[in-house]
Protein backbone atom coordinates (compact mmCIF):
# COMPACT_ATOMS: atom_id res chain seq x y z
CA UNK A 1 0.00 0.00 0.00
CA UNK A 2 2.87 2.32 0.65
CA UNK A 3 3.83 2.43 -2.97
CA UNK A 4 0.31 3.20 -4.19
CA UNK A 5 0.18 6.50 -6.07
CA UNK A 6 -2.86 8.67 -6.39
CA UNK A 7 -2.95 10.81 -9.47
CA UNK A 8 -4.41 14.21 -8.82
CA UNK A 9 -5.75 16.09 -11.76
CA UNK A 10 -8.85 17.42 -13.42
CA UNK A 11 -11.53 15.10 -14.85
CA UNK A 12 -11.94 12.96 -16.91
CA UNK A 13 -10.21 10.22 -14.95
CA UNK A 14 -11.53 7.31 -16.97
CA UNK A 15 -10.82 7.52 -20.65
CA UNK A 16 -12.71 5.57 -23.27
CA UNK A 17 -10.63 3.73 -25.77
CA UNK A 18 -12.89 4.80 -28.61
CA UNK A 19 -11.63 7.45 -30.99
CA UNK A 20 -12.75 8.72 -34.37
CA UNK A 21 -10.97 6.11 -36.44
CA UNK A 22 -12.32 3.24 -34.31
CA UNK A 23 -15.89 4.52 -34.61
CA UNK A 24 -15.50 5.03 -38.35
CA UNK A 25 -14.12 1.50 -38.61
CA UNK A 26 -17.14 0.04 -36.85
CA UNK A 27 -19.59 2.01 -38.98
CA UNK A 28 -17.84 0.83 -42.15
CA UNK A 29 -17.86 -2.71 -40.75
CA UNK A 30 -21.59 -2.38 -40.10
CA UNK A 31 -22.09 -1.29 -43.70
CA UNK A 32 -20.14 -4.26 -45.07
CA UNK A 33 -23.10 -6.72 -45.08
CA UNK A 34 -25.19 -4.41 -47.26
CA UNK A 35 -22.21 -3.46 -49.44
CA UNK A 36 -21.22 -7.06 -50.11
CA UNK A 37 -24.85 -8.06 -50.50
CA UNK A 38 -25.45 -5.26 -52.99
CA UNK A 39 -22.39 -6.16 -55.05
CA UNK A 40 -23.45 -9.83 -54.99
CA UNK A 41 -27.06 -9.12 -55.97
CA UNK A 42 -26.60 -6.15 -58.31
CA UNK A 43 -23.23 -7.12 -59.77
CA UNK A 44 -20.59 -4.96 -61.42
CA UNK A 45 -22.64 -1.73 -61.78
CA UNK A 46 -22.93 -1.48 -57.99
CA UNK A 47 -19.23 -2.24 -57.56
CA UNK A 48 -18.27 0.53 -60.01
CA UNK A 49 -20.48 3.10 -58.27
CA UNK A 50 -19.11 2.19 -54.82
CA UNK A 51 -15.48 2.24 -55.99
CA UNK A 52 -15.87 5.54 -57.85
CA UNK A 53 -17.63 7.23 -54.96
CA UNK A 54 -14.98 6.21 -52.43
CA UNK A 55 -12.23 7.16 -54.89
CA UNK A 56 -13.83 10.59 -55.30
CA UNK A 57 -14.16 11.29 -51.59
CA UNK A 58 -10.76 9.94 -50.51
CA UNK A 59 -9.14 11.69 -53.50
CA UNK A 60 -10.77 14.97 -52.53
CA UNK A 61 -9.55 14.57 -48.95
CA UNK A 62 -5.98 13.92 -50.12
CA UNK A 63 -6.12 16.86 -52.53
CA UNK A 64 -7.47 19.21 -49.86
CA UNK A 65 -4.73 18.29 -47.44
CA UNK A 66 -2.10 18.68 -50.13
CA UNK A 67 -3.38 22.17 -50.97
CA UNK A 68 -4.04 23.42 -47.42
CA UNK A 69 -0.91 21.75 -45.98
CA UNK A 70 -2.76 20.61 -42.87
CA UNK A 71 -2.25 17.21 -41.20
CA UNK A 72 -3.72 14.26 -43.06
CA UNK A 73 -6.99 12.84 -41.80
CA UNK A 74 -7.49 10.18 -44.46
CA UNK A 75 -6.44 7.45 -42.05
CA UNK A 76 -9.41 8.05 -39.74
CA UNK A 77 -11.67 6.57 -42.42
CA UNK A 78 -14.25 9.34 -42.34
CA UNK A 79 -13.78 10.21 -46.01
CA UNK A 80 -14.07 6.58 -47.06
CA UNK A 81 -17.23 6.27 -44.97
CA UNK A 82 -18.74 9.36 -46.61
CA UNK A 83 -17.97 7.92 -50.03
CA UNK A 84 -19.47 4.56 -49.13
CA UNK A 85 -22.64 6.12 -47.69
CA UNK A 86 -23.04 8.29 -50.79
CA UNK A 87 -22.64 5.27 -53.07
CA UNK A 88 -25.32 3.39 -51.15
CA UNK A 89 -27.83 6.19 -51.89
CA UNK A 90 -27.19 6.17 -55.64
CA UNK A 91 -28.86 4.12 -58.36
CA UNK A 92 -26.51 1.39 -59.65
CA UNK A 93 -26.62 2.30 -63.33
CA UNK A 94 -25.53 5.94 -63.25
CA UNK A 95 -22.60 7.07 -65.41
CA UNK A 96 -19.23 6.30 -63.85
CA UNK A 97 -18.28 9.98 -63.41
CA UNK A 98 -21.38 10.81 -61.38
CA UNK A 99 -20.37 9.05 -58.11
CA UNK A 100 -16.79 10.29 -58.60
CA UNK A 101 -18.00 13.89 -58.79
CA UNK A 102 -20.42 13.24 -55.92
CA UNK A 103 -17.69 11.94 -53.62
CA UNK A 104 -15.55 14.92 -54.52
CA UNK A 105 -18.19 17.54 -53.68
CA UNK A 106 -19.26 15.68 -50.53
CA UNK A 107 -15.79 16.19 -49.09
CA UNK A 108 -14.96 19.62 -50.53
CA UNK A 109 -18.24 21.55 -50.45
CA UNK A 110 -20.07 19.84 -47.61
CA UNK A 111 -17.16 19.07 -45.28
CA UNK A 112 -13.97 21.11 -45.69
CA UNK A 113 -15.60 24.40 -46.69
CA UNK A 114 -17.28 24.29 -43.28
CA UNK A 115 -14.02 23.49 -41.51
CA UNK A 116 -13.56 19.75 -41.80
CA UNK A 117 -14.75 16.77 -39.77
CA UNK A 118 -16.82 17.85 -36.79
CA UNK A 119 -17.72 21.26 -38.13
CA UNK A 120 -20.04 20.42 -41.02
CA UNK A 121 -23.66 21.49 -40.58
CA UNK A 122 -25.08 19.02 -43.07
CA UNK A 123 -24.44 15.35 -43.67
CA UNK A 124 -21.79 15.42 -46.45
CA UNK A 125 -23.05 12.33 -48.27
CA UNK A 126 -26.58 13.71 -48.42
CA UNK A 127 -25.47 17.17 -49.56
CA UNK A 128 -23.64 15.48 -52.42
CA UNK A 129 -26.69 13.39 -53.23
CA UNK A 130 -28.93 16.47 -53.23
CA UNK A 131 -26.59 18.26 -55.63
CA UNK A 132 -26.43 15.20 -57.88
CA UNK A 133 -30.22 14.82 -57.81
CA UNK A 134 -30.81 18.43 -58.79
CA UNK A 135 -28.07 18.41 -61.45
CA UNK A 136 -28.80 15.08 -63.14
CA UNK A 137 -32.41 14.28 -62.23
CA UNK A 138 -32.86 11.91 -65.17
CA UNK A 139 -30.01 9.63 -64.13
CA UNK A 140 -30.75 9.86 -60.43
CA UNK A 141 -34.38 8.75 -60.80
CA UNK A 142 -34.20 6.29 -63.68
CA UNK A 143 -30.96 4.32 -63.49
CA UNK A 144 -32.38 1.47 -61.42
CA UNK A 145 -31.29 -2.06 -62.18
CA UNK A 146 -34.76 -3.56 -62.57
CA UNK A 147 -37.37 -0.82 -62.33
CA UNK A 148 -40.93 -1.87 -61.71
CA UNK A 149 -42.70 -2.05 -65.05
CA UNK A 150 -46.19 -0.71 -64.71
CA UNK A 151 -48.15 1.24 -67.33
CA UNK A 152 -45.04 1.35 -69.52
CA UNK A 153 -43.30 3.52 -66.93
CA UNK A 154 -40.00 1.69 -66.59
CA UNK A 155 -38.47 4.41 -64.42
CA UNK A 156 -40.64 3.53 -61.50
CA UNK A 157 -39.66 2.64 -57.97
CA UNK A 158 -42.31 1.18 -55.68
CA UNK A 159 -42.67 4.52 -53.85
CA UNK A 160 -43.17 6.27 -57.18
CA UNK A 161 -45.98 3.90 -58.09
CA UNK A 162 -47.58 4.24 -54.66
CA UNK A 163 -47.70 7.98 -55.17
CA UNK A 164 -48.34 8.56 -58.88
CA UNK A 165 -50.25 5.44 -60.00
CA UNK A 166 -52.10 4.32 -56.86
CA UNK A 167 -54.63 2.33 -58.92
CA UNK A 168 -52.07 -0.30 -59.94
CA UNK A 169 -50.28 -0.33 -56.60
CA UNK A 170 -50.12 -3.38 -54.36
CA UNK A 171 -48.04 -2.85 -51.21
CA UNK A 172 -47.88 -6.52 -50.22
CA UNK A 173 -46.21 -7.48 -53.48
CA UNK A 174 -43.17 -5.36 -52.69
CA UNK A 175 -42.60 -6.03 -49.00
CA UNK A 176 -40.86 -9.39 -49.43
CA UNK A 177 -38.50 -7.99 -52.08
CA UNK A 178 -37.63 -5.06 -49.82
CA UNK A 179 -36.46 -7.47 -47.16
CA UNK A 180 -34.14 -9.54 -49.34
CA UNK A 181 -33.48 -8.55 -52.96
CA UNK A 182 -34.91 -5.27 -54.11
CA UNK A 183 -33.52 -4.27 -57.49
CA UNK A 184 -35.85 -1.31 -58.03
CA UNK A 185 -33.95 1.13 -55.89
CA UNK A 186 -30.63 2.56 -54.80
CA UNK A 187 -27.66 0.31 -54.02
CA UNK A 188 -28.24 0.56 -50.28
CA UNK A 189 -31.91 -0.30 -50.59
CA UNK A 190 -31.17 -3.77 -51.87
CA UNK A 191 -32.03 -5.58 -48.66
CA UNK A 192 -33.53 -4.30 -45.41
CA UNK A 193 -32.36 -7.41 -43.53
CA UNK A 194 -28.69 -6.77 -44.34
CA UNK A 195 -29.07 -3.14 -43.25
CA UNK A 196 -30.63 -4.21 -39.97
CA UNK A 197 -27.73 -6.60 -39.34
CA UNK A 198 -25.38 -3.63 -39.61
CA UNK A 199 -27.64 -1.49 -37.45
CA UNK A 200 -27.67 -4.21 -34.79
CA UNK A 201 -23.86 -4.17 -34.72
CA UNK A 202 -23.84 -0.41 -34.17
CA UNK A 203 -26.52 -0.54 -31.49
CA UNK A 204 -24.77 -3.43 -29.74
CA UNK A 205 -21.43 -1.59 -29.79
CA UNK A 206 -23.28 1.52 -28.52
CA UNK A 207 -21.91 3.54 -31.40
CA UNK A 208 -25.35 4.89 -32.27
CA UNK A 209 -28.13 5.83 -29.90
CA UNK A 210 -31.43 3.94 -30.28
CA UNK A 211 -33.57 7.04 -29.90
CA UNK A 212 -33.14 8.70 -33.31
CA UNK A 213 -33.82 5.61 -35.48
CA UNK A 214 -36.55 4.32 -33.15
CA UNK A 215 -38.52 7.57 -33.08
CA UNK A 216 -37.83 8.27 -36.76
CA UNK A 217 -39.14 4.93 -38.00
CA UNK A 218 -41.85 4.88 -35.34
CA UNK A 219 -43.18 8.27 -36.43
CA UNK A 220 -43.20 7.21 -40.09
CA UNK A 221 -45.04 3.99 -39.20
CA UNK A 222 -47.55 5.81 -37.02
CA UNK A 223 -48.27 8.61 -39.50
CA UNK A 224 -48.64 6.29 -42.50
CA UNK A 225 -50.89 4.02 -40.43
CA UNK A 226 -52.95 7.03 -39.34
CA UNK A 227 -53.24 8.09 -42.99
CA UNK A 228 -54.73 4.69 -43.79
CA UNK A 229 -51.72 3.42 -45.75
CA UNK A 230 -49.69 0.26 -45.23
CA UNK A 231 -47.06 1.19 -42.59
CA UNK A 232 -44.86 -1.86 -43.28
CA UNK A 233 -44.48 -0.81 -46.90
CA UNK A 234 -43.60 2.78 -46.06
CA UNK A 235 -41.06 1.77 -43.42
CA UNK A 236 -39.26 -0.69 -45.69
CA UNK A 237 -39.53 1.28 -48.94
CA UNK A 238 -36.93 3.75 -50.12
CA UNK A 239 -34.06 4.96 -48.00
CA UNK A 240 -35.74 5.08 -44.61
CA UNK A 241 -33.84 2.22 -42.93
CA UNK A 242 -30.39 3.27 -44.14
CA UNK A 243 -31.24 6.93 -43.49
CA UNK A 244 -32.53 6.34 -39.98
CA UNK A 245 -29.68 4.12 -38.77
CA UNK A 246 -26.66 5.38 -40.70
CA UNK A 247 -27.29 9.01 -41.69
CA UNK A 248 -29.66 10.59 -39.18
CA UNK A 249 -27.42 9.29 -36.38
CA UNK A 250 -24.32 11.09 -37.70
CA UNK A 251 -22.65 12.53 -34.56
CA UNK A 252 -21.76 15.85 -36.09
CA UNK A 253 -25.12 16.79 -37.54
CA UNK A 254 -27.60 15.46 -34.97
CA UNK A 255 -28.43 16.66 -31.43
CA UNK A 256 -26.52 15.08 -28.55
CA UNK A 257 -29.09 15.50 -25.80
CA UNK A 258 -31.39 12.50 -25.15
CA UNK A 259 -34.58 14.57 -25.30
CA UNK A 260 -33.25 16.42 -28.33
CA UNK A 261 -32.75 13.11 -30.12
CA UNK A 262 -36.37 12.17 -29.54
CA UNK A 263 -37.57 15.52 -30.93
CA UNK A 264 -35.14 15.12 -33.83
CA UNK A 265 -36.42 11.63 -34.64
CA UNK A 266 -40.07 12.63 -34.52
CA UNK A 267 -39.33 15.68 -36.69
CA UNK A 268 -37.51 13.52 -39.22
CA UNK A 269 -40.44 11.14 -39.42
CA UNK A 270 -42.99 13.92 -39.82
CA UNK A 271 -41.02 15.70 -42.56
CA UNK A 272 -40.37 12.43 -44.40
CA UNK A 273 -44.05 11.49 -44.46
CA UNK A 274 -44.98 15.04 -45.45
CA UNK A 275 -42.57 14.95 -48.39
CA UNK A 276 -43.56 11.43 -49.42
CA UNK A 277 -47.27 12.27 -49.50
CA UNK A 278 -47.46 15.93 -50.47
CA UNK A 279 -44.32 16.95 -52.42
CA UNK A 280 -43.63 16.21 -56.07
CA UNK A 281 -40.83 13.84 -55.07
CA UNK A 282 -41.65 10.24 -54.30
CA UNK A 283 -38.98 9.87 -51.61
CA UNK A 284 -38.38 12.30 -48.75
CA UNK A 285 -35.70 10.82 -46.48
CA UNK A 286 -32.79 12.83 -47.91
CA UNK A 287 -34.43 16.24 -47.70
CA UNK A 288 -35.95 15.40 -44.31
CA UNK A 289 -32.49 14.67 -42.87
CA UNK A 290 -30.94 17.76 -44.48
CA UNK A 291 -33.81 19.89 -43.15
CA UNK A 292 -33.53 18.51 -39.62
CA UNK A 293 -29.71 18.91 -39.76
CA UNK A 294 -30.43 22.62 -39.93
CA UNK A 295 -32.61 22.48 -36.83
CA UNK A 296 -30.26 20.25 -34.80
CA UNK A 297 -28.39 23.10 -33.02
CA UNK A 298 -31.70 24.73 -32.08
CA UNK A 299 -33.14 21.47 -30.77
CA UNK A 300 -29.96 20.93 -28.78
CA UNK A 301 -30.18 24.38 -27.26
CA UNK A 302 -33.72 23.87 -25.96
CA UNK A 303 -33.36 20.29 -24.77
CA UNK A 304 -30.44 20.50 -22.37
CA UNK A 305 -30.80 18.08 -19.49
CA UNK A 306 -31.10 19.46 -15.99
CA UNK A 307 -27.72 19.69 -14.29
CA UNK A 308 -27.47 17.25 -11.39
CA UNK A 309 -28.16 18.97 -8.10
CA UNK A 310 -29.63 22.08 -9.68
CA UNK A 311 -33.25 22.86 -8.99
CA UNK A 312 -35.64 23.97 -11.69
CA UNK A 313 -34.86 24.45 -15.33
CA UNK A 314 -31.36 24.19 -16.66
CA UNK A 315 -29.90 27.51 -17.60
CA UNK A 316 -27.13 28.07 -20.04
CA UNK B 1 -7.01 67.88 -59.78
CA UNK B 2 -7.62 66.90 -56.16
CA UNK B 3 -11.34 66.84 -56.95
CA UNK B 4 -10.75 64.20 -59.58
CA UNK B 5 -8.56 62.22 -57.21
CA UNK B 6 -11.30 62.17 -54.56
CA UNK B 7 -13.84 61.07 -57.15
CA UNK B 8 -11.52 58.32 -58.37
CA UNK B 9 -11.12 57.10 -54.76
CA UNK B 10 -14.90 57.07 -54.41
CA UNK B 11 -15.18 55.05 -57.60
CA UNK B 12 -12.57 52.50 -56.50
CA UNK B 13 -14.19 52.26 -53.08
CA UNK B 14 -17.44 51.07 -54.64
CA UNK B 15 -15.68 48.71 -56.99
CA UNK B 16 -13.78 46.63 -54.42
CA UNK B 17 -13.54 47.91 -50.84
CA UNK B 18 -17.29 48.40 -50.43
CA UNK B 19 -18.43 46.10 -53.19
CA UNK B 20 -22.22 46.05 -52.71
CA UNK B 21 -22.59 42.30 -53.27
CA UNK B 22 -19.44 40.70 -51.90
CA UNK B 23 -18.65 43.04 -49.00
CA UNK B 24 -21.76 45.00 -48.00
CA UNK B 25 -23.99 42.10 -49.11
CA UNK B 26 -26.90 44.30 -50.10
CA UNK B 27 -29.14 43.93 -53.12
CA UNK B 28 -28.57 40.17 -53.09
CA UNK B 29 -32.08 39.03 -53.88
CA UNK B 30 -32.20 40.25 -57.47
CA UNK B 31 -28.51 39.46 -58.00
CA UNK B 32 -28.97 35.81 -57.09
CA UNK B 33 -32.13 35.61 -59.17
CA UNK B 34 -30.99 37.14 -62.47
CA UNK B 35 -27.45 35.74 -62.57
CA UNK B 36 -28.47 32.45 -64.20
CA UNK B 37 -27.59 33.94 -67.61
CA UNK B 38 -24.78 36.27 -68.59
CA UNK B 39 -27.01 38.32 -70.88
CA UNK B 40 -29.48 39.02 -68.05
CA UNK B 41 -26.69 40.24 -65.80
CA UNK B 42 -25.52 42.81 -68.38
CA UNK B 43 -29.00 44.32 -68.65
CA UNK B 44 -29.56 44.19 -64.91
CA UNK B 45 -26.17 45.74 -64.18
CA UNK B 46 -26.62 48.58 -66.65
CA UNK B 47 -30.17 49.25 -65.42
CA UNK B 48 -29.14 49.33 -61.76
CA UNK B 49 -26.08 51.49 -62.47
CA UNK B 50 -28.18 54.00 -64.40
CA UNK B 51 -30.68 54.26 -61.56
CA UNK B 52 -27.88 54.50 -58.98
CA UNK B 53 -26.01 57.30 -60.72
CA UNK B 54 -29.13 59.35 -61.50
CA UNK B 55 -30.73 58.96 -58.08
CA UNK B 56 -27.43 59.71 -56.33
CA UNK B 57 -27.08 62.89 -58.41
CA UNK B 58 -30.61 64.13 -57.71
CA UNK B 59 -30.50 63.23 -54.02
CA UNK B 60 -27.20 65.09 -53.66
CA UNK B 61 -28.55 68.03 -55.63
CA UNK B 62 -31.60 68.58 -53.42
CA UNK B 63 -30.05 67.53 -50.10
CA UNK B 64 -30.19 71.10 -48.74
CA UNK B 65 -33.95 71.37 -49.26
CA UNK B 66 -34.82 67.81 -48.22
CA UNK B 67 -36.37 67.76 -44.74
CA UNK B 68 -34.63 64.97 -42.78
CA UNK B 69 -37.90 63.67 -41.35
CA UNK B 70 -39.32 62.67 -44.73
CA UNK B 71 -36.11 62.01 -46.62
CA UNK B 72 -36.75 58.28 -47.19
CA UNK B 73 -40.08 58.80 -49.02
CA UNK B 74 -38.41 61.48 -51.12
CA UNK B 75 -35.55 59.11 -52.01
CA UNK B 76 -38.06 56.43 -52.95
CA UNK B 77 -39.95 58.82 -55.25
CA UNK B 78 -36.70 59.82 -56.98
CA UNK B 79 -35.56 56.22 -57.37
CA UNK B 80 -38.99 55.11 -58.57
CA UNK B 81 -38.98 57.78 -61.27
CA UNK B 82 -35.70 56.51 -62.72
CA UNK B 83 -36.77 52.89 -62.42
CA UNK B 84 -39.90 53.75 -64.41
CA UNK B 85 -37.69 55.29 -67.10
CA UNK B 86 -35.57 52.13 -67.25
CA UNK B 87 -38.64 49.92 -67.13
CA UNK B 88 -40.41 51.62 -70.02
CA UNK B 89 -37.28 51.99 -72.19
CA UNK B 90 -36.36 48.34 -71.76
CA UNK B 91 -39.90 47.31 -72.57
CA UNK B 92 -39.71 49.41 -75.73
CA UNK B 93 -36.21 48.62 -76.99
CA UNK B 94 -35.34 45.19 -75.55
CA UNK B 95 -38.67 43.36 -75.18
CA UNK B 96 -37.03 39.90 -75.07
CA UNK B 97 -34.64 40.80 -72.24
CA UNK B 98 -37.45 42.63 -70.45
CA UNK B 99 -39.56 39.49 -70.64
CA UNK B 100 -36.80 37.38 -69.06
CA UNK B 101 -35.91 39.82 -66.31
CA UNK B 102 -39.60 40.18 -65.52
CA UNK B 103 -40.34 41.53 -62.09
CA UNK B 104 -36.70 42.22 -61.19
CA UNK B 105 -36.56 45.47 -63.17
CA UNK B 106 -39.47 47.17 -61.34
CA UNK B 107 -38.09 45.73 -58.11
CA UNK B 108 -34.95 47.89 -58.46
CA UNK B 109 -37.11 50.49 -56.66
CA UNK B 110 -36.81 48.60 -53.41
CA UNK B 111 -33.23 47.39 -53.98
CA UNK B 112 -31.53 48.43 -50.76
CA UNK B 113 -28.25 48.97 -52.60
CA UNK B 114 -29.68 52.09 -54.26
CA UNK B 115 -31.58 53.43 -51.26
CA UNK B 116 -28.53 52.64 -49.12
CA UNK B 117 -26.19 54.74 -51.26
CA UNK B 118 -28.69 57.62 -51.36
CA UNK B 119 -28.95 57.57 -47.58
CA UNK B 120 -25.33 56.78 -46.69
CA UNK B 121 -23.46 58.71 -49.35
CA UNK B 122 -25.38 61.05 -51.63
CA UNK B 123 -27.32 62.74 -48.81
CA UNK B 124 -24.11 64.03 -47.29
CA UNK B 125 -21.72 64.57 -50.21
CA UNK B 126 -21.29 66.77 -53.25
CA UNK B 127 -22.98 65.90 -56.52
CA UNK B 128 -19.66 65.18 -58.23
CA UNK B 129 -18.58 62.69 -55.59
CA UNK B 130 -22.08 61.16 -55.46
CA UNK B 131 -22.01 60.43 -59.20
CA UNK B 132 -18.55 58.88 -58.83
CA UNK B 133 -19.82 56.75 -55.95
CA UNK B 134 -22.87 55.68 -57.97
CA UNK B 135 -20.64 54.71 -60.89
CA UNK B 136 -18.27 52.76 -58.63
CA UNK B 137 -20.98 50.89 -56.75
CA UNK B 138 -22.79 50.21 -60.03
CA UNK B 139 -19.61 48.93 -61.66
CA UNK B 140 -18.83 46.71 -58.65
CA UNK B 141 -22.37 45.33 -58.76
CA UNK B 142 -22.25 44.71 -62.52
CA UNK B 143 -18.82 43.11 -62.32
CA UNK B 144 -19.78 40.56 -59.66
CA UNK B 145 -23.10 39.93 -61.38
CA UNK B 146 -21.35 39.21 -64.67
CA UNK B 147 -18.84 36.84 -63.08
CA UNK B 148 -21.72 34.95 -61.45
CA UNK B 149 -23.70 34.92 -64.69
CA UNK B 150 -20.69 33.70 -66.64
CA UNK B 151 -19.86 30.84 -64.25
CA UNK B 152 -23.46 29.77 -63.75
CA UNK B 153 -24.43 29.83 -67.43
CA UNK B 154 -21.20 28.24 -68.68
CA UNK B 155 -21.04 25.39 -66.16
CA UNK B 156 -24.78 25.07 -65.60
CA UNK B 157 -25.82 24.82 -69.25
CA UNK B 158 -22.51 24.18 -71.02
CA UNK B 159 -22.64 27.20 -73.29
CA UNK B 160 -22.95 30.97 -73.23
CA UNK B 161 -25.58 32.60 -75.41
CA UNK B 162 -25.26 36.34 -75.96
CA UNK B 163 -27.89 38.08 -78.09
CA UNK B 164 -29.05 34.87 -79.79
CA UNK B 165 -25.60 33.59 -80.73
CA UNK B 166 -23.50 31.03 -78.91
CA UNK B 167 -20.22 32.71 -78.03
CA UNK B 168 -18.66 29.95 -75.93
CA UNK B 169 -19.38 26.25 -75.69
CA UNK B 170 -17.96 23.39 -73.63
CA UNK B 171 -18.77 20.75 -76.25
CA UNK B 172 -21.86 18.68 -76.93
CA UNK B 173 -20.87 15.93 -74.47
CA UNK B 174 -20.91 18.44 -71.60
CA UNK B 175 -24.05 20.22 -72.80
CA UNK B 176 -25.93 16.94 -72.57
CA UNK B 177 -25.10 16.51 -68.87
CA UNK B 178 -24.09 19.84 -67.33
CA UNK B 179 -24.01 20.59 -63.60
CA UNK B 180 -27.60 21.79 -63.81
CA UNK B 181 -27.84 22.81 -60.17
CA UNK B 182 -25.79 25.92 -60.97
CA UNK B 183 -28.60 27.56 -62.95
CA UNK B 184 -31.05 26.91 -60.11
CA UNK B 185 -31.19 28.88 -56.86
CA UNK B 186 -28.92 26.56 -54.83
CA UNK B 187 -26.29 27.11 -57.52
CA UNK B 188 -26.59 30.87 -57.11
CA UNK B 189 -25.81 30.56 -53.42
CA UNK B 190 -22.92 28.16 -54.06
CA UNK B 191 -21.24 30.39 -56.67
CA UNK B 192 -21.85 33.49 -54.55
CA UNK B 193 -20.34 31.80 -51.49
CA UNK B 194 -17.24 30.81 -53.45
CA UNK B 195 -16.82 34.40 -54.71
CA UNK B 196 -17.00 35.79 -51.17
CA UNK B 197 -14.48 33.16 -50.07
CA UNK B 198 -12.14 34.03 -52.93
CA UNK B 199 -12.31 37.75 -52.11
CA UNK B 200 -11.61 37.05 -48.43
CA UNK B 201 -8.54 34.98 -49.33
CA UNK B 202 -7.23 37.82 -51.51
CA UNK B 203 -7.83 40.36 -48.73
CA UNK B 204 -6.14 38.20 -46.08
CA UNK B 205 -3.11 37.75 -48.31
CA UNK B 206 -2.95 41.52 -48.81
CA UNK B 207 -3.22 42.30 -45.11
CA UNK B 208 -0.43 39.87 -44.32
CA UNK B 209 1.93 41.70 -46.66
Amino acid sequence: MDNFKFTVGPAPHIEKTEDTSKIMFWVIAALLPITIGAIYIMGTPALIVIAMSIAGSVGAEALWHAVSKKPMTIADGSAALTGLLLALTLPPQVSWWLPLFGGFIAITIAKFIFGGLGYNIFNPALVARAILLLSWPAQMTKAWLEPVNIDAKTMATPLYIAKKIPASFDAQAFIKSFLFTNKAGSIGEVSAVLLLVGAAILLFKKIIDWRIPFFYIGTVAFLTFAAGKNPTFYVLAGGLIIGAFFMATDYVTSPITPRGRIIYGVGLGAVTVLLRFYSNLSEGVMFAILFMNMLAPLIEKYSRPRVLGMAGKAKS
Amino acid sequence: MSNLKVAWADFKNGLVVENPLLVLMIGLCSALAVSSRLENTIFMGVAATFVLVCSNAIVSLIKKVTPPTIRIPIFIVIIASFVTIVDLSMKGYFPAAYERLGVWIPLIVVNCMILGRAEAFAYGNSIFRSVADGLGIGAGYTMVLMIMGFVRELLGSGKIILFDSTVLSLGSAYIKDPIRILVFFPGAFLVFGFLIGALNIVRQKREQK
